[in-house]
């Protein structure tokens, strides 16, 4: 029996290590240094590299670049991987291009020191802040461009674009939505969706704030948008169908709460689905752009970074309907393309951008209380 | 040596049931209550929050119905089966039948109600042009109301499948020995077919329960919002984007459902040994 017992032991060694077997080499090209004597890995700027030209030659020697979760369709990633690569001979792997910001980190730590782990991430808010330590610290040419509030004082991070919470809505079956409490009226009855669950997505997280500012909350106080999607679903308004463009096209979601620039990219297919930012509770929400500090390819992962921050970068992101993080600047220097800048939505009012120790706060009152409200 | 020989063949098995079994249950038992160098409880009492609560009653509610409405229904379909011919067309056909749909769960069942009842159902759109009747109401195919129409289709079929041989073994001769000495078929069955077919209806029951306690694929296809069930709660633990660090949360809610499972499975055997006895 006993020896039996070591067999199967022998045996399930044998499986593992023949799926450990199976993974790709190991390789660290992560030691080389630049022209200044700085190791490429800790560059913290291209003038480590002596200047621009030579971050280019660096990259295009290291010849690859890889991404992770940037869908084509979203945020124009599509056209900017195509740009930077036609621009500078270098190839872009995209891997998962569906996968969600934690998927990032977890490739990164799963894959750390072979040439297939991500250069760079694109990262949803609390997963950036839970993970900068695995940032390299970088600031791109137009660094002093940026507000401070959207990049870390050292450049573990930079907010590269965003975008505001609205509500689309198909205008060929639903009365025009003005304002948030518009939502409660018989007329929507079953038609209103929210982009996920606020307790597992951001955008849907960031729904329920715009609606708890709508009926007096605050960031500190998400309370009050809780207490909205349960009287929405009491008067049998809720829908709780995760939209997707395929719901929205059959029109089994003619009300959605997602961002602005998910929403507008429906109309392009369904030109009756209008989008609505409520000018009075506007949220706003950025991505997060850093180097993975165990990047395979540390210069065009630095160059990747300049080339989204330079004005053909931002340009191409703004083509996408977000909001790039220079925005303002750019339309103040005339650089931003016109026809692309009418098209962003212009907001009067305040924008409230929860800091993090607020979304800790209200995410904590959602998974207490998000279940029972619409359960 | 000579065990040592016999057991052989059973490596693989032995091998598979370790890789797949052993070494994830021990790894949920662990990590449970173990990480990063600390022992601590504290996640075990996060399932007795508001919210894990709620979710294991709602869990237990939706298995507990569906297991019982199963248990009926199946029950008398099963013996609707066995009162006709072995070789029967309709028998056979019924009884290859259920063995696919007691299968037949996950996105594919989901979808086809979605497609049937849901908003933008066939039905849904037929009875509204017909009798203007809004059958989907505001969604209560996605909520518990709708797992459990849901849950039912598969439970049905696969009562059938494990009560038929209960069924099968009731044998001719005990109720013609209860007729001869003069009972009425009334008595015959409320004296010998039941008692005999008890535990192996409460064991099948058990066995119902077990399995749609299990089930995750087709509430996760249907249920999109607040995590109602346990198994959709371990999702939303394992990905959220907006509460991070949950994953030990995730081991200690597994860690209850294997706990659940276990005390049904041991009731179950202790039904199905009881059982066996009378029907060799």
């Amino acid at each position: 029996m006993n020896k039996s017992l070591v067999a199967v032991s022998a045996a399930s060694v044998l499986v593992l290590a023949g799926l450990i077997a199976c993974a790709p080499p190991e390789k660290d090209n992560t030691g080389g240094e630049t022209s200044s004597g700085v190791k490429v890995s800790e560059a913290t700027s291209a003038a480590d590299f002596g200047g621009m030209d030579a971050l280019v030659e660096a990259a295009k020697k290291e010849g690859e670049l890889n991404v992770i979760a940037l869908p084509p369709d979203w945020a124009n990633y599509g056209a900017i991987i195509k740009a930077f690569s036609d621009k500078y001979g270098i190839k872009v792997n995209s891997a998962q291009p569906d996968a969600a910001s934690q998927d990032e980190i977890n490739a990164a730590s799963q894959q750390k020191g072979k040439s297939t782990a991500p250069d760079v991430f694109d990262l949803g808010q609390s997963v950036a802040l839970a993970n900068t330590s695995m940032f390299a610290p970088y600031k791109v040419a137009t660094w002093d461009k940026i507000a401070a509030a959207y990049k870390d004082p050292n450049g573990a991070w930079v907010n590269d674009y965003g975008g505001y919470m609205s509500i689309g809505f198909d205008s060929a079956k639903v009365p025009p939505v003005t304002s948030v409490n518009d939502l409660l009226k018989p007329e929507y009855n079953g038609k209103v969706a929210l982009n996920g669950d606020p307790t597992q997505a951001g955008a849907a997280f960031s729904g329920v704030l715009m609606v708890a500012l709508s009926q007096g909350g605050s960031a500190d106080d998400i309370a009050p948008g809780v207490e909205f999607f349960r009287k929405l679903k009491a008067a049998g308004n809720f829908l709780p169908v995760d939209p997707t463009p395929a719901t929205i096209e059959s029109g089994q979601t003619p009300v959605v709460i997602d961002w602005n620039y998910l929403n507008a990219g429906e109309t392009k297919k369904l030109p009756s689905w209008q989008v609505v930012v409520p000018p009075d509770n506007a949220v706003a929400g950025y991505y997060y752009q850093a180097i993975n500090k165990d990047a395979p390819h540390p210069a065009a992962a630095r160059l990747w970074q300049e080339f989204l921050y330079s004005d053909e970068g931002q340009n191409l992101f703004a083509a996408g309907g977000v909001r790039p993080v220079r925005a303002d600047t750019m339309m103040a220097d005339g650089t931003l393309d016109k026809t692309v800048a009418d098209k962003l939505p212009i907001i009067d009012g305040p924008v409230t951008v929860p800091s993090p120790d607020q979304t800790e706060k209200a995410t904590k009152y959602l998974a207490d209380n998000w279940a029972k409200a619409i359960g | 040596m000579r065990k040592l020989r016999e057991g052989l063949p059973l490596l693989p098995f032995l091998a598979v049931v370790v890789i797949f079994l052993i070494i994830p249950t021990v790894t949920v038992i662990v990590s449970s209550v173990y990480a990063n160098g600390v022992f601590s409880f504290a996640r075990i009492q996060a399932l007795f929050s508001d919210t894990a609560l709620a979710a294991l009653g709602k869990s237990v509610l939706l298995s507990g119905s569906t297991a019982v409405i199963g248990a009926v229904l199946g029950a008398v379909l099963a013996w609707l089966i066995v009162s006709s011919p072995p070789t029967s067309m309709v028998r056979r056909a019924v009884i290859s039948l259920c063995s696919v749909l007691a299968q037949f769960g996950g996105v594919a069942l989901a979808f086809a109600f979605l497609a049937t009842v849901g908003l933008n159902g066939v039905l849904t759109l037929w009875v509204q042009q017909v009798f203007g009747f809004n059958l989907a109401g505001s969604g209560w195919l996605y909520s518990l109301t709708g797992l459990i129409l849901v849950y039912t289709y598969f439970q049905i079929p696969l009562m059938v499948i494990v009560f038929v041989p209960a069924l099968e073994g009731l044998r001719d001769q005990w109720r013609e020995a209860a007729v001869s000495l003069g009972a009425s078929t009334w008595r015959y069955w409320r004296e010998v077919a039941v008692p005999l077919l008890t535990p192996a209806f409460l064991g099948s029951t058990l066995l119902l329960f077990a399995n749609a306690f299990a089930a995750y694929a087709t509430a996760a296809a249907l249920v999109s919002q607040g995590s109602p069930i346990v198994p959709l709660l371990i999702r939303s633990a394992l990905t959220s984007e907006v509460v991070l660090g949950q994953s030990g949360f995730a081991y200690a809610l597994a860690l209850e459902m294997i706990v659940v499972v276990a005390v049904v499975m041991a009731a179950y055997s202790a039904l199905v040994r009881r059982t066996a006895r009378w029907l060799r």
